[in-house]
């Protein structure tokens, strides 16, 4: 291992590293702190601009309970659910079937079609924004979940297939060509032997891909527009305009905001860093 | 016999097709033909609802001699440069977190957090951190008798400050992509490289680094693509402000095409064309080094 395990080194050095954890932990997470410690403060001690001393008073349910009855909060959580859950069903459903059509067949353009989902899925979002803009208005879907979802789901399809398809390359072969020998189907070896197998990469990218729409802020904003349709990343910045300086209510917003992928990530650690960290080892 | 042979190779020859269909109709759609498009429009005069007026290249000749295009390319070469301080950062503190000491799962993931929430949380944490009358920053600064700066209102200043909160999620994944990376180090190489005598930096840069390849190799990825697409923190943070200074060139073209300051499709467009031309090199690099990878296999 390296750096040399701390348990080989001297007592004094063992207990100077166990100390300087903690305070670089809280160092790191300074502003989340802070933010947490801020979204249970009055409306008094903001104004009075008491930030840092000890609370007047803990208005955790208070300022919690404000934000989901005086603000459309609730309904902009309701909208990145509904945008969120269908774009990693309908992503992981076309990413599985083009992974596994990349992986498995040799064709003419195999290359190809594969470099062009790769190459997409790093282009700037500006080259995009207009023409799909206009898209979906054109297809009536503008300001709308669906809108904003269907184009999450092509979108994250790119990163998907590279994804899916390098995993199940690293299947072996031979399981297939028994089952083709044995004669058969196509679509049975699909979805009878390899996608049982694919399970661990199906929970990386829906872990993943569930943290990067929640958190899609630009498309929202150029999607959508109003509380029926906005999620919370946009509708966080909306209310931030109208909270002027209302710092504990924008703090507890955010912290809402940000709860439901930092439960997913907690919950489902190994998957999403086993997502992320495709490639980092060969 | 044959009959089913040859039902058996149109099954083959078809499969693919099948299951290729939908993802890739979706991706052409919403993705490959919008870049041509875009292209197209960069040469229209357009007000996005209105006829199109074709300008040829008008647009890029404006480009030229516009002030805030050059102030919002310089603000995304900052970027680029700054953003890479990532890679060191992360590697540091996965090296700092690379131990077992009791607890040491939870620090890891606890380091990790700034990644998995919203750039739009960070920037407003960061909008309240900078904050000149209340913020931590400022607190902090006053405790050595200096301050109080409004990191955000100052012109010099507030790129660096939006960088900065930037950096911040973007160490963590650095981080967590070292610290996979540090675990799948091969043991034995250390331990010959220890009976050499090889310590600390000399380990590292000979001995560690080497096998953290491609590790680094996607951190630089991720980190070129994330300050290139920088845009969630500017709109949070400063809107682009003061005076147009913490532009960078994916927010100038959001603004150029859907803010107040005119809809202006066609010139919206031609930056983005910039921008899509400055993300082809590393695309283009990304895609050279796959192929070799994959000719290798």
């Amino acid at each position: 291992m390296f750096p040399t395990p701390i348990e080989r080194r001297s007592a004094a050095l063992q207990r100077m590293y166990k100390t300087a954890l903690p305070f670089a932990m809280i160092l790191w997470l300074l502003p989340l702190i802070a933010v947490a410690l801020t979204s249970i403060r009055s409306a008094g001690d903001i104004t009075a601009g008491n930030y840092w001393g000890w609370p007047t008073s803990f208005n955790l349910i208070q300022n919690y309970s404000d934000i989901f009855t005086n603000t459309p909060l609730g309904s902009y959580m309701w909208n990145s659910v509904r945008v969120t859950i269908p774009t990693v069903i309908g992503t992981l459903a076309l990413s599985c079937m083009s992974g596994f059509a990349l992986a498995v067949y040799k064709f003419k353009g195999n290359m190809l079609v594969f470099f062009m989902f790769v190459a997409g899925n790093f282009v700037p979002f500006q080259i995009l924004m207009v023409p799909v803009r206009d898209l979906t208005l054109q297809m009536g879907l503008y300001n709308s979940v669906t809108g904003l979802a269907l184009f999450h789901i092509a979108f994250q399809t790119g990163f998907c297939t590279l994804f899916m398809r390098n995993f199940i390359r690293s299947l072996p072969v031979e399981l297939i060509e028994a089952a083709r020998v044995e004669g058969v189907k196509e679509w049975r070896i699909f979805w009878f032997i390899i996608l049982p197998l694919m399970r661990p990469a199906i929970a990386a990218l829906a872990v993943l891909v569930f943290t990067f729409i929640w958190n899609d802020y630009f498309w929202a904003t150029v999607l959508t527009q109003g509380a029926e349709s906005q999620p919370v990343t946009a509708g966080l910045y909306s209310l931030n305009g109208q909270w002027v300086a209302a710092w504990h209510l924008v703090s507890a917003g955010s912290i809402v905001a940000a709860l439901p992928p930092v439960a997913i990530f907690f919950l489902l650690q190994k998957h999403f860093i086993a997502g992320l960290t495709l490639g980092a080892v060969k | 016999m044959s009959a089913s042979r040859a039902s058996r190779f149109n099954q083959r020859s078809l499969a693919p097709v099948l299951f290729l269909a939908p993802a890739i109709l979706f991706f052409l759609f919403y993705v490959i033909f919008p870049i041509f498009q875009s292209i197209q429009i960069s040469l229209y005069d357009w007000d996005g609802l209105g006829p199109k007026t074709f300008v040829g290249m008008d647009n890029y000749v404006e480009l030229m001699d516009d002030e805030a295009f050059y102030t919002s390319l310089k603000n995304n070469v900052i970027w680029l440069v700054l953003y890479m301080l990532a890679i060191p950062a992360g590697l540091f503190i996965a090296l700092f977190l690379n131990q077992t000491v009791f607890g040491m799962r939870l620090y890891k993931s606890l380091f990790f957090f700034p990644f998995v929430i919203s750039q739009v949380v960070v920037g407003l944490v960061f909008t309240w951190f900078y904050d000149p009358s209340y913020g931590l920053l400022n607190v902090i600064l006053g405790w050595f008798g200096m301050g109080p700066i409004a990191i955000l209102g100052d012109e010099t200043w507030v790129t660096y400050g939006i960088i900065f909160a930037g950096l911040w999620p973007q160490t963590a994944y650095c981080m967590i992509l070292y610290i996979t990376g540090l675990n799948a180090v091969d043991p034995e190489q250390i331990e010959a490289g220890r009976l050499d005598n090889a310590k600390g930096w000399n380990m590292l840069w000979y001995i560690i680094l080497p096998q953290l390849k491609p590790a680094t190799f996607i951190a630089i990825v991720v980190t070129v693509i994330g300050a290139l697409r920088s845009f969630d923190l500017v709109s949070i943070m400063t809107a682009g402000g003061p005076w147009g200074s913490s532009r960078v060139l994916a927010y100038y073209m959001y603004e150029k095409a859907f803010s107040e300051y005119g809809f202006r499709m066609g010139y919206g467009a031609a930056i983005a064309v910039v921008l899509l031309l400055i993300m082809m090199i590393y695309i283009t690099f990304f895609l050279m080094k796959m192929y070799r990878d994959e000719r290798g296999q």
